[in-house]
């Protein structure tokens, strides 16, 4: 078989995955948040609301797609598809598991991986901020604004933080840092660096108790507030989509990857590597059904002002010690 | 010449600076109803805030004024919906005034209008702090206020007939005594709550964010307080302690032994601190009130002029049959005189200043809600503060549109 004809194969596989683990991602944290509010949570579609995901995905197909009348058509409707195609793009070069032989389970096993990785989910704000300015409408243009000043407090932030963990594996291709983590997961000599990254991954996806780009209660429902229907939709994947993007990367750097921990390799590598991700999905769940909301200004400067020369003296001692060892 | 007054905001709208006008509601997901407030912002700076209100006007107090004395407190019930019977209580005790029958109220039935003006403070406190929390995103905080809420709700609708509008304090006493088995019932709740206060201070009290959020946030002093005729939580958490149930008591509120927390911050936390104590202050009142119903009574006035005789009297009394037929078919007739009763609701002084003119309906039905002074504040307090903060303050004021707007 050609090359691409693989590609074509494997890639099909990995979006009908990712697809249905945002889909049940969702209808879990629904389930989650109900059992954590004393309520039973979505439970009329389907046997324990089982076909929930595609009632939701039926309703939004229905419904009417709204372009404002203030809105710039173009920029406006192709706002989703940036938030969207960015968020799985991602999915190209993120590796599940290695085959025995040691060759890692991607569509690409790309050297500078980490790297491309930061470089495609900086470009899905994009959707966010064009989709909120093209509506041309006001709490959109809030959400935009945020979203921008968001964006240039964390991603700074997360680069540091990871960058502890290119030191320390001597690699920015993912399957190589899985590798160089078969001995000691590296949240243990990471640990400030693990601790910034999680905070920021929440930053990243926009969720409680920063998803001051949405904010309800405040700019009613942020940026994508004129969005209706299937284009609401596709901001809604995205959004799950990128949850388990830094779920997957917080798996990879930080937990070992599909390394098994104390020598468990009854199960298989894959089967962690799911777990550890349900793990820290779990987390960003929880996290959202217990904290409220930072303010925004706030937020800007715990970036600014704490996390980032956190992480810059974490990558300076990281460096310290890996030069004093050799 | 419009024959509508000019609306507060047109100023703001017909500016020309370089600032942006936002309309936060009426349909905004925190303005707790139906506020519409204007702002001229400055990126998120809320350079004017001027608050719309009237967007749920209903005209209670108009259609009070054709009903009889006793039909008008089912409407009367309906303003503030959050705590129906401090409202009715309110009427009730106007007009039990007016008809000067106020030291003839069985003592079971003013014990028994204390419980239910408490448990209604703690209902109202429920719904102020749930939505408090969803305001600033901690959305749990809801389901656990309202799960207590339902608690008394139930109780409630076991004494009155209704969840939310019981009209369970009739003009005179009450509707019915306590039913069987509501004893039980008001002692597992009282067993219940100071868990369950554990738990929704614990989720916010001493939550960093949330303390963030609100510590010196929508500072209001005392003299401006004052000056806006602020009452309630929001004058006490600037450090005023006045509170009716001391200041005028009824209802017998002087035997019981209470606090009436204060906090002189004047911030959004310190009026979260207030209500959170008064929530359990109310609980003590309840208590004591609890223990006082051991010994049984009647519980509405010894008047067939005013009171429909017992049923049972009905089929075999002459006169008792005309006065039920009296009572039900022409009400009866107040002396006429005008009167002022408070009392303290949930959200501050609530007041009913009602004129008889000698008929079976009331003349004039003015209410005095409290959240409608408490709102005007936000003028005051909203300008150089960021949009999320003013979701903060319209939590922390606490107003209801039902009474605001009437």
């Amino acid at each position: 078989m050609p090359w691409w004809v693989i590609v074509l194969i494997k890639s099909a596989i990995l979006l009908f995955v990712v697809i249905t683990s945002f889909a049940y991602a969702m209808l879990v944290e629904r389930k989650i948040l109900g059992w954590m509010q004393m309520r039973p949570g979505p439970n009329r579609v389907g046997p324990w609301g089982l076909l929930q995901p595609a009632a939701d995905a039926a309703k939004l197909l229905l419904k009417e797609d709204l372009t404002p009348e203030t809105a710039d058509p173009l920029l406006y409707k192709l706002a989703p598809f940036i938030s969207l195609v960015t968020a799985f793009a991602v999915y190209a070069i993120i590796p599940f598991g290695a085959s025995p032989s040691g060759a890692p389970w991607a569509i690409g096993n790309v050297n500078a991986g980490i790297l491309l990785i930061l470089a495609i989910t900086s470009i899905g704000i994009y959707g966010i901020c064009l989709g909120g300015w093209a509506s041309g409408s006001k709490y959109p243009l809030l959400g935009s604004v945020r979203s921008t000043a968001q964006m240039i407090s964390y991603e700074l932030a997360m680069g540091f933080s990871l960058i502890g963990v290119l030191i320390l594996a001597g690699t920015t291709s993912l399957d190589g840092i899985v590798h160089a983590q078969t001995r000691l997961w590296f949240f243990i000599p990471q640990f400030i660096g693990f601790v910034i990254y999680i905070t920021t991954a929440v930053a990243e996806t926009n969720r409680a108790p920063f998803d001051l780009v949405e904010a309800e209660t405040e700019l009613v429902a942020g940026f994508h507030t004129e969005y209706s229907g299937l284009r609401f939709g596709l901001f809604f994947i995205a959004e799950y989509v990128n949850m388990l993007t830094v779920s997957c990367l917080a798996a990879l750097l930080f937990f070992g990857g599909w390394n098994a921990p104390f020598g468990w390799t009854a199960i298989p590598g894959v089967a962690w590597f799911v777990i550890k991700v349900a793990f820290f999905m779990f987390f960003y769940m929880w996290l959202r059904a217990t904290l409220p909301r930072l303010r925004y200004d706030r937020l800007m400067s715990f970036g600014w002002k704490v996390l980032i020369p956190l992480a810059t003296l974490n990558l300076v001692f990281t460096a310290i010690v890996v030069a004093y060892k050799g | 010449m419009s024959v509508y007054a000019k609306p507060l905001s047109a100023d703001i709208v017909s500016r020309t600076d370089n600032t942006m006008v936002l309309s936060m509601g009426p349909q905004h997901p925190s303005t707790h109803g139906v506020l519409q407030i204007v702002l001229e912002i400055d990126s998120e700076n809320v350079v004017k805030a001027d608050p719309e209100i009237g967007y749920l006007h209903t005209g209670i107090e108009k259609t009070a004024e054709g009903l009889f004395w006793t039909q008008a407190q089912t409407a009367i019930e309906r303003m503030d919906y959050l705590a129906p019977e401090s409202n009715s209580l309110c009427y009730a005790l106007a007009v039990e005034r007016l008809l000067g029958i106020t030291d003839r109220i069985p003592p079971r039935a003013q014990v028994v209008r204390v419980l239910i003006a408490e448990l209604t403070r703690i209902a109202s406190h429920c719904v102020w702090l749930g939505t408090h929390g969803i305001d600033l995103g901690a959305i749990s905080v809801f389901f656990y206020c309202f799960d207590l809420r339902e608690n008394i709700l139930d109780f409630q609708e076991a004494a009155g007939g209704a969840r939310m509008h019981p009209n369970y304090v009739r003009i005179g006493g009450l509707n019915g005594d306590l039913p069987d088995g509501s004893l039980p019932r008001l002692d597992a709740l009282i067993a219940k709550f100071p868990g369950r206060m554990r738990e929704l201070r614990g989720l916010l009290q001493a939550n960093p964010i949330f303390q963030d959020r609100t510590i010196d946030v929508g500072y209001l002093s005392p003299d401006d307080a004052i000056q806006y005729g602020v009452t309630g939580p929001s004058l006490r958490g600037s450090g005023v302690a006045y509170d009716v149930r001391r200041a005028y008591p009824y209802c017998g509120y002087e035997t019981y032994d209470f606090d009436v927390p204060t906090r002189v911050e004047g911030d959004a936390y310190a009026r979260f601190l207030v209500r959170l104590d008064e929530m359990e202050q109310s609980m003590r009142i309840v208590e004591q009130a609890r223990r006082r119903l051991d010994t049984p009574g009647p519980v509405m006035i010894d008047d067939t002029k005013v009171a429909l005789p017992p049923k049972e009297t009905i089929a075999l009394s002459m006169e008792a049959l005309i006065h039920h037929f009296k009572v039900i078919s022409e009400g009866f007739r107040v002396p006429p005189g005008d009167v002022y009763q408070s009392v303290e609701g949930p959200r501050g002084e609530l007041g009913y200043y009602i004129v008889s003119n000698g008929d079976n309906r009331p003349y004039r039905v003015r209410t005095r809600p409290p959240s409608l002074y408490n709102l005007q504040a936000l003028k005051c307090i909203a300008p150089g503060n960021l949009i999320a903060d003013l979701v903060v303050m319209i939590g922390s004021l606490d107003p209801v549109f039902g009474e605001v707007d009437r």
